[in-house]
């Protein structure tokens, strides 16, 4: 009885190891296929698939650059503003979940139900009064209005504060008030430190998903210098590459390789990030 | 926790904790400001545009009422929009729960004990952290007509003899986009799930094995019930992304062919940017969206909340 038990769970085990093996297929080898053809040429991948990289990358790569391709440009500037919006989120994220979490005010309450209204709210339907907003103010091609509204945002404050209501302790800042620290000193000399491991799970997805961003730059960006990576991705479906594949590919290539680096070294922080969050991005 | 401070004498601890209270509204002060300025601006400005008739190049509108919303009950690419963005999302989303759940009973099952459940989570979670823009792309050469990738394969193991264009057909179409999101959210759905199986309370499972429950029973009775609120939060979550849908179709095919992934967000795009820029048409159409999601997320909300009062 217990033999022909464990004989069939075994199988079932084996089975589930083959299934896995097509998932984790499914999940690389669309993008294998990509940086594979990103090194033939268009005559190579019309003919048939490879799963070996060829020796015609250069050549690709010379194409891209002239058709106007400027991925460094486009690195640099989705960097940037990645960077900034990353930096300004987890600073004031924190700021507010430090006021929310260690002061008594009236409006405490009210404050934080707001912000946890703000989480469920769709962040995409007011871009019609946003793109309006901006073009009176003058800030088409500017990269201000991709930054600065990072400093509010609620699910990171949310995440900040469950996590420093798990650390903080009065005791912690005792001290230093009776030396006379100011409250601002205090946060930044005692809290940030300490709040550390959220800082760092919080900015890997921060700055994923303003990397990623694609419908704002689109719609306040025009000027060709200042594109982000993923509208560098949209030029390539136009005229331009429709029949070099090869340089098409290694377009692609290009705009996913940081990020494919970042995962190889991240991954396990992303993933207990999405574990303990349920961040959703 | 208050005993430590006790020493501290009470009069002076009290005055000082009154003297930095007012700290709170000056650290929460600057979020408040840039919501006030980039969101809660934006969205009362959205909703003043949808009762005016801006259009072109126009900067001041006249006030209209209601015309726009009857407007667009009317027009069709809008109601197409509509019905594509929600068979989208259903579409991806009951079998990305479905595997996800599968997947999740397998992380957590005792006796499988499957090893390199790290390295799956990881594999199975990559498509998401992937550039949408890119993803889109790297599918619209995949799946390129004569001679993607995806041709050559079907019609090298014989499934095809001729090469198919999948993006003149808009069942394909459709297909596509809805696998896309299918396969760059089940990883994520899997993890919180796993997550969530793993908070149940250890003592009602020792108490199944006691009980002698099959695992698959034990999946059924204790960790299905269990685990709806994580299962809510997954759908509404998901709803709400998916009701917002831009990247994949916009960059796969442009809401084509026949408007078949046209989506609302696509839709509203198009209005605003391109063409006659019904910048009050698309204002008008972002209300319906939000209308739509906040019904949609309600009575999600209500019927797995009443489904489980019943059963309980």
């Amino acid at each position: 009885m217990m033999n022909t038990n464990e004989s069939k769970q075994k199988k079932q085990r084996i089975l589930i190891y083959i299934f896995f093996g097509l998932l984790t297929l499914l999940s690389v080898l669309p993008f294998w296929i990509v940086i594979v053809n990103s090194t033939r040429t268009a005559e190579q991948i019309q003919q048939g698939l490879s799963l070996i990289p060829g020796r015609n990358f250069f050549n690709n790569w010379q194409i891209l650059r002239d058709g106007g391709f400027n991925i460094f440009q486009g690195y640099w500037n989705s960097f940037f503003i990645a960077f900034s919006s990353t930096a300004l989120s987890m600073y004031f994220s924190s700021l507010t979940a430090y006021g929310l979490t260690v002061y008594d005010f009236k409006l405490k309450r009210p404050a934080y139900l707001l912000i946890m209204f703000m989480i469920m709210l769709p962040p995409q339907v007011n871009i019609i009064g946003f793109y309006r907003f901006m073009v009176d103010l003058g800030l088409l091609n500017s990269y201000i209005p991709l930054i600065v509204p990072a400093a509010a945002s609620a699910p990171t404050v949310f995440f900040m504060k469950q996590y420093l209501q798990t650390i903080y302790h009065p005791a912690l800042v005792d001290s230093a008030r009776i030396d006379g620290a100011s409250e601002l000193k205090i946060f930044h000399s005692i809290i940030l430190p300490l709040m550390k491991p959220a800082i760092a799970t919080m900015s890997i997805f921060g700055f994923v998903q303003s990397w990623n961003n694609f419908l704002m730059p689109l719609m306040l960006i025009n000027d060709r210098s200042r594109f982000t990576l993923p509208m560098l991705v949209q030029l390539l479906t136009t005229d331009t590459y429709t029949t070099q594949y090869g340089s098409l590919y290694l377009g692609i290539s290009l705009s996913i390789i940081p990020l494919i680096l970042i995962y190889l070294f991240l991954s396990k922080h992303i993933i207990g990030g999405v574990t303990a969050g349920g961040v959703k991005m | 926790m208050e005993s430590t401070s006790e020493t501290v004498p009470k009069k002076k601890k009290l005055a000082k904790i009154k003297n930095t209270n007012k700290f709170g509204y000056y650290f929460i002060l600057p979020f408040f400001l840039v919501f006030a300025a980039f969101n809660l601006y934006p969205t009362l400005y959205t909703l003043y545009l949808a009762f005016v008739d801006i259009s072109g190049f126009n900067l001041e509108g006249n006030f209209i009422g209601m015309q726009n919303f009857s407007y667009l009950l009317t027009n069709n690419l809008f109601l197409q929009a509509s019905y594509n963005t929600l068979l989208l999302w259903v579409v991806n989303f009951i079998p990305q729960i479905g595997l996800a759940l599968l997947l999740a009973y397998w992380f957590t099952n005792y006796q499988l004990k499957l090893k390199g459940q790290g390295f799956f989570k990881s594999v199975f979670y990559f498509p998401n952290i992937i550039t949408a823009a890119s993803v889109a792309v790297i599918f619209f050469t995949l799946f390129d007509y004569p001679r993607g990738p995806i041709n050559l394969i079907l019609m090298e193991v014989g499934v095809l003899e001729a090469p198919f264009d999948f993006f003149r057909s808009a069942f394909a179409t459709r297909s596509i986009v809805a696998f896309i999101q299918f396969w760059m959210w089940y990883g994520q759905t899997s993890i919180v799930l796993t997550a969530g199986i793993l908070s149940i309370d250890k003592s009602l499972y020792e108490a199944a094995v006691i009980d002698g429950a099959t695992a698959w029973q034990t999946f059924r009775r204790i960790t299905l019930p269990l685990l709806k609120p994580i299962t809510l939060y997954v759908l509404i979550t998901s709803l709400v992304g998916g009701l917002q849908m831009f990247d994949i179709p916009r960059l796969l095919t442009d809401g084509g062919p026949n408007n078949s992934v046209e989506t609302l967000m696509t839709y509203i795009f198009r209005q605003a940017i391109e063409g006659g820029r019904n910048v009050s048409i698309a204002a008008a159409a972002s209300v319906y969206l939000l209308i739509l999601t906040i019904i949609l997320s309600a009575v999600i909300f209500f019927f797995i909340r009443d489904k489980s009062e019943r059963e309980a």
